[in-house]
């Protein structure tokens, strides 16, 4: 590596292991809060706020039984509880197969015109007559305690919206495995982000609102297609609290190939900084707190960290691959297996390897915590190997993306 | 919840941050100079070796060969230029000390390569080595493959004495070997039995320049075939 890679690679890994310091050190001082609210060691809901669940759906014939039934199934006082099916102008059998809910007592119907997402959360918001609203896109399910979590964070009055964590729906192959982990680690940084009182996205899925945020802020914004980063900052820029209930539980079924994955994810991340340069002004900022200070600056570090650590990783690999071949071009398979002796001289030992592996297990340690939050056990298994040794190859495509993206002003799209 | 900059933690995590740099950068310095130090350790261990085979030979040099045979060589300049070469390619090709070792690895590389000369000599045996010329630059793209051969030719056969020389070192006495064996800049260069080869040699190139190693492999194939 040339000096210049190496400094910016010391720059990043500084950043990266003073900003694991700091969440880790959050969760030290919130450990015991924690495990409060684990076992439920948490006051009473004395007042449940009537809500109303907005399920905005463009195409969703498949999914979208499985998305109100789940509601229905949540363990909440049914006279406080209404569910709002936005039909989006699909083009499938979406609306046929809504009606069956019809006349069911909880669940009102209303079918427009294709708008796009956020067009069919405002015409929810629109007809809204209760406390709270929230949203649950229809491939998520959620758990049947999870309003009730969520409950427990608006008893104080100062909270504006909570978000849940998400866990994905039976993850099964490697590809799936591998998201379990990230989503498991978002649930661990959305709980620190929460003590920091710095979470910046309210998750599209199952995030509740006071009803007044909309009044004052007004309603959801197209957004770069990431409503919920947007709303999420246009709170934090208000002063608006927002909470997270990391006992809440949604469920949402990942991306099963690489390509509708890694179009997710342009959009998130594209989103992300879009989003964030329309904010650009709460960067740095001591208005507005950590968000501001810290948690903003360091995601959009983050995008530019991980493209250019993995780029090098990537090159390095490549190189010792390359080196392997010529070694096989010049000698073939007469390789002298006895001359192998383990000899303490051929460890690595320099700088950039020991920061390395604390920073690698910093990030380790805290995946291990955000599974026992998650989870509430602590186990390896073949998830947290997927994510270690394919992680860092896939990330950087889809920021790559998302970067050039923004910097070309190319248009991301749903699906 | 908080509401505001916590401005300590911030500090906390910058200072516990800093801490954990330093340290790294004290325990890589640390294990740097041990690894510097085997070095060193292993290069005057063979300057002894050799001084030692020298005053040997100079004792007995009206004795038989049988008392000064090639055995009396050390046997740790592979070792050490494995060491050397790692060491290389974590610190670059210009660190100093990397230099200075260098420097002194060839001043060792070309006393042994002397003393063997002189103890094949009076032994009547052809001398089994083999010298090579590479250069760190980018000018020689076959190098590193050639030091791939080179490595296994010398694990292959431990009698076979590699010597290997950075073309561009600053020390005059490569310079004068390389001026002795009128080796040109056209690398990676191969000295053996004064014929100078150069581009590229495969095991089997070097193997027909050199029988002797064919006995070695026949004389090798009878004792496991007798065991």
């Amino acid at each position: 590596m040339s000096e210049t890679t190496n400094i910016i690679t010391y720059i990043f890994l500084f950043l990266s292991l003073n900003f694991e310091v700091f969440l880790l050190i959050t969760y030290f001082e919130n450990r015991l809060e924690i495990k409060k609210e684990n076992f439920g060691l948490v006051p009473e809901i004395k007042k449940y706020l009537s809500v109303t669940i907005i399920v905005p759906c463009w195409n969703e014939e498949a999914t979208v039984s499985k998305t109100v039934y789940s509601l229905l199934n949540l363990d909440y006082p049914k006279d406080k509880l209404k569910i709002m099916v936005v039909n989006d102008g699909s083009t499938d059998s979406t609306w046929q197969v809504v009606q069956k809910f019809k006349n069911h007592p909880q669940i009102v119907l209303h079918s427009k015109e294709n708008g796009g997402k956020y067009t069919a959360l405002n015409y929810g918001l629109s007809n809204l007559t209760t406390d709270l609203v929230g949203c649950l896109d229809a491939d998520s399910y959620v758990h049947k305690d999870a309003l009730k979590h969520i409950m427990i964070h608006f008893q104080n009055k100062e909270i504006m919206a909570v978000a849940p964590s998400i866990k994905l729906w039976q993850p099964k192959s490697i590809l799936q495995l591998l998201q379990k982990v990230e989503y498991g680690f978002g649930i661990f940084t959305r709980k620190m982000f929460h003590y920091m009182q710095a979470i910046y996205i309210t998750p599209g899925p199952f995030s509740i609102f006071k009803r007044e945020v909309f009044e004052k802020l007004g309603g959801y914004k197209h957004a770069h297609n990431t409503e919920d980063i947007e709303i999420a900052l246009r709170m934090q820029k208000n002063g608006y609290k927002i909470a997270h209930a990391h006992n809440a539980i949604v469920y949402t079924i990942p991306p099963r190939t690489v390509k509708k994955l890694l179009k997710q994810r342009v959009r998130w991340s594209h989103g992300f900084i879009k989003n964030a340069s329309d904010y650009r002004d709460m960067f740095f900022n001591k208005k507005y707190g950590n968000v501001g200070m810290l948690i903003l600056p360091m995601a959009a570090i983050s995008v530019v960290s991980v493209i250019f650590v993995s780029t090098v990783s990537v090159i390095t690999i490549l190189q010792k691959l390359w080196s392997g071949y010529v070694r096989f071009q010049a000698i073939g398979w007469n390789i002298h297996w006895s001359g192998w002796n383990f000899d303490w001289f051929y460890i690595n030992t320099q700088f950039i390897a020991i920061v390395g592996i604390v920073v690698a297990l910093g990030t380790i340690s805290m995946i291990l915590m955000s599974k026992k939050m998650s989870e509430g056990k602590l186990d390896v298994g073949m998830d947290l190997i997927y994510y270690l040794a394919l992680y860092m190859f896939i990330a950087p495509l889809w920021m790559g993306k998302a970067v050039y993206n923004a910097l070309f002003k190319v248009k991301t799209s749903w699906r | 919840m908080e509401n505001k900059t916590n401005w300590k933690k911030y500090i906390f995590s910058f200072v516990i941050t800093a801490i954990i740099f330093a340290t790294a950068i004290i325990l890589s310095n640390y294990f740097a100079n041990k690894k510097l130090d085997e070095i060193r350790n292993i290069q005057d261990k063979i300057a002894i070796d050799i001084l030692s085979s020298e005053t040997q030979f100079s004792l007995l040099e009206e004795s038989s060969c049988k008392d000064v045979g090639v055995g009396t060589l050390s046997t740790e300049l592979g070792g050490l230029e494995d060491k050397l070469s790692y060491t290389e390619s974590q610190r670059g090709h210009n660190d100093p000390e990397v230099l200075t070792l260098k420097r002194y690895y060839s001043l060792l590389e070309i006393k042994d390569y002397l003393l063997m000369n002189k103890i094949s000599d009076k032994c009547k045996k052809t001398p089994l080595s083999i010298i090579y010329f590479y250069s760190t630059d980018d000018t020689c793209n076959d190098c590193e493959k050639e030091g791939y051969v080179l490595t296994n030719l010398r694990e292959t056969y431990p009698e076979l004495r590699v010597y290997s020389f950075d073309y561009n070192i600053d020390l005059s006495a490569v310079k004068t070997l390389i001026s002795i064996n009128k080796v040109k800049d056209t690398l990676p260069a191969i000295v053996i039995k004064d014929k100078t080869y150069y581009g590229f040699q495969s095991i089997e190139d070097l193997e027909k320049a050199m029988p002797e190693l064919a006995k070695i492999k026949a004389a090798e194939a009878t004792t496991t075939i007798q065991k």
